[in-house]
């Protein structure tokens, strides 16, 4: 009888904890809450992954990485990456290691909670003041606004908040 | 298994493959004439949102296409790039110039036209994705869903320049009404489905043209009430149907300029 070593999805998640946002290197896809399902076939490896924003270019460097990366484990033989929108992508998929490190970035992360009239309030990312300004809801990639903190005198960007109630 | 390989009549997926040429060719023409303000825009924050506005409406369209490439009707990068004038489903609106002069050279575009045409068209694409998100075909439901998300952002963003600029100065004023008239003047196709429209409304694909006329009147009624206007009347039959291939030298030449590249290397990877 040959022994052979099957690959598991723990080994490939763990990996994936090491593909960052090329547009923000302190996250990860896993803590960005775009890996939607891991599963696998003998040697075979499909990843799901949820995009953020449907024209957002990094897509293409995100699913690259993907499978550069799950490519190196030595049990693996074919991966597959393949994007759908299904459950949609949400900012509430964000993990609290997720704010952590979009903070580490100079980034707020999107807000818990949204008023009922659909506003949304931020502090923020450097001295957590709540004395803040939006100056642009559009910031440097889709995903992103600019802010402005009135305490630190910095500007800062903010996680867009994006929910299906929106 | 995926609805592609479920038993779809051929009807049916007519029915789809001309939706979603519209919906595609709207999106995609759309966001060409929006990116077309880079750097052009009236301030920086103003061309950072618009192209934010324009990649995210893009990615819209780049969806619409898969679909159909998942439907086996077409390579996506073909289906935008190379499908000539006659067969581009999209409404005249989306294609019209900026305004006179090219990117290039002189561009004298009009910013209350952007405006007034943004916001209409936004205010539609919000109509029909709601509508969409309800689709008896999934995978349009699905797309839908994640367009609506985004789609939160543009409308909020238009929709302030509008009432903004209506109650700006005399001058603005003019401009804005000047642009909403032009702007109605090719809104007649926006909600025609046309020769397909039987076939798209008893596929319960998404809603009537009429019940979608009925709620986009409904739901920028506030806003010209709020400013003291009336809702402008939809042209009962649009001059030219986009969606029956009807379409202006405009979109010849946006299509010469979009395809340009592509066509030097098709088989480049984007």
């Amino acid at each position: 009888m040959t022994a052979s070593v099957e690959v598991s999805a723990g080994r490939v998640l763990e990996v994936l904890k090491r593909v960052n946002d090329p547009e923000i290197d302190s996250i990860s896809i896993i803590d960005l809450g775009m890996v939607g399902e891991v599963t696998t076939e003998g040697n075979n490896v499909k990843v799901v992954l949820l995009p953020t924003f449907l024209g957002c270019p990094a897509l293409e460097i995100i699913k690259l990485n993907t499978m550069k990366a799950v490519k190196k484990l030595p049990e693996v033989d074919e991966v597959e990456v393949e994007f759908v929108f299904h459950p949609p992508w949400t900012s509430d998929r964000i993990t609290e290691q997720g704010h952590v490190n979009l903070r580490k970035f100079g980034i707020a992360p999107p807000p818990r909670h949204l008023e009922e009239d659909g506003s949304w309030h931020v502090d923020c990312a450097y001295c957590g003041s709540t004395y803040v300004t939006m100056e642009n809801i559009f910031g440097p990639t889709a995903c992103r606004s600019i802010l402005y903190c009135k305490s630190c005198k910095n500007v800062f960007e903010a996680m867009k908040p994006v929910s299906t109630l929106m | 298994m995926t609805e592609k390989d479920s038993i779809m009549s051929p009807e049916y997926k007519k029915a789809i493959t001309n939706l979603l040429f519209q919906l595609a060719d709207d999106d995609f023409l759309y966001a060409y004439r929006g990116s077309e303000w880079l750097g052009l825009a009236p301030h920086i924050e103003e061309d950072v949102a618009s192209s934010s506005i324009s990649q995210d409406s893009m990615g819209h369209a780049a969806m619409y296409y898969k679909l159909l490439e998942d439907l086996e009707v077409g390579n996506a990068d073909d289906l935008a790039h190379l499908r000539p004038v006659k067969e581009r489903r999209n409404s005249v609106l989306t294609e019209r110039v900026n305004g006179e002069g090219y990117y290039m050279e002189t561009p004298q575009y009009d910013w209350a036209y952007q405006v007034v045409r943004s916001y209409f068209y936004t205010q539609a694409k919000k109509v029909k994705v709601d509508s969409l998100s309800e689709s008896s075909y999934s995978p349009i439901a699905e797309v839908a869903v994640k367009v609506k998300m985004e789609l939160y952002y543009h409308r909020l963003h238009w929709e302030t320049w509008f009432k903004q600029l209506l109650s700006s100065t005399d001058v603005a004023k003019k401009k804005m009404n000047d642009a909403i008239e032009l702007v109605m003047g090719d809104f007649g196709d926006v909600f025609s489905y046309g020769n397909q429209k039987q076939v798209i409304e008893t596929s319960r694909l998404i809603a009537s043209e009429e019940l979608l006329k009925e709620k986009w009147k409904a739901s920028i009624e506030p806003v010209f009430s709020a400013l003291q206007m009336k809702v402008p009347p939809i042209p009962e039959q649009p001059t030219k149907n986009g969606r029956n291939g009807e379409h202006t030298k405009d979109l010849n030449e946006a299509l010469l300029t979009l395809s340009e590249v592509y066509k030097l290397d098709p088989v480049a990877t984007w």
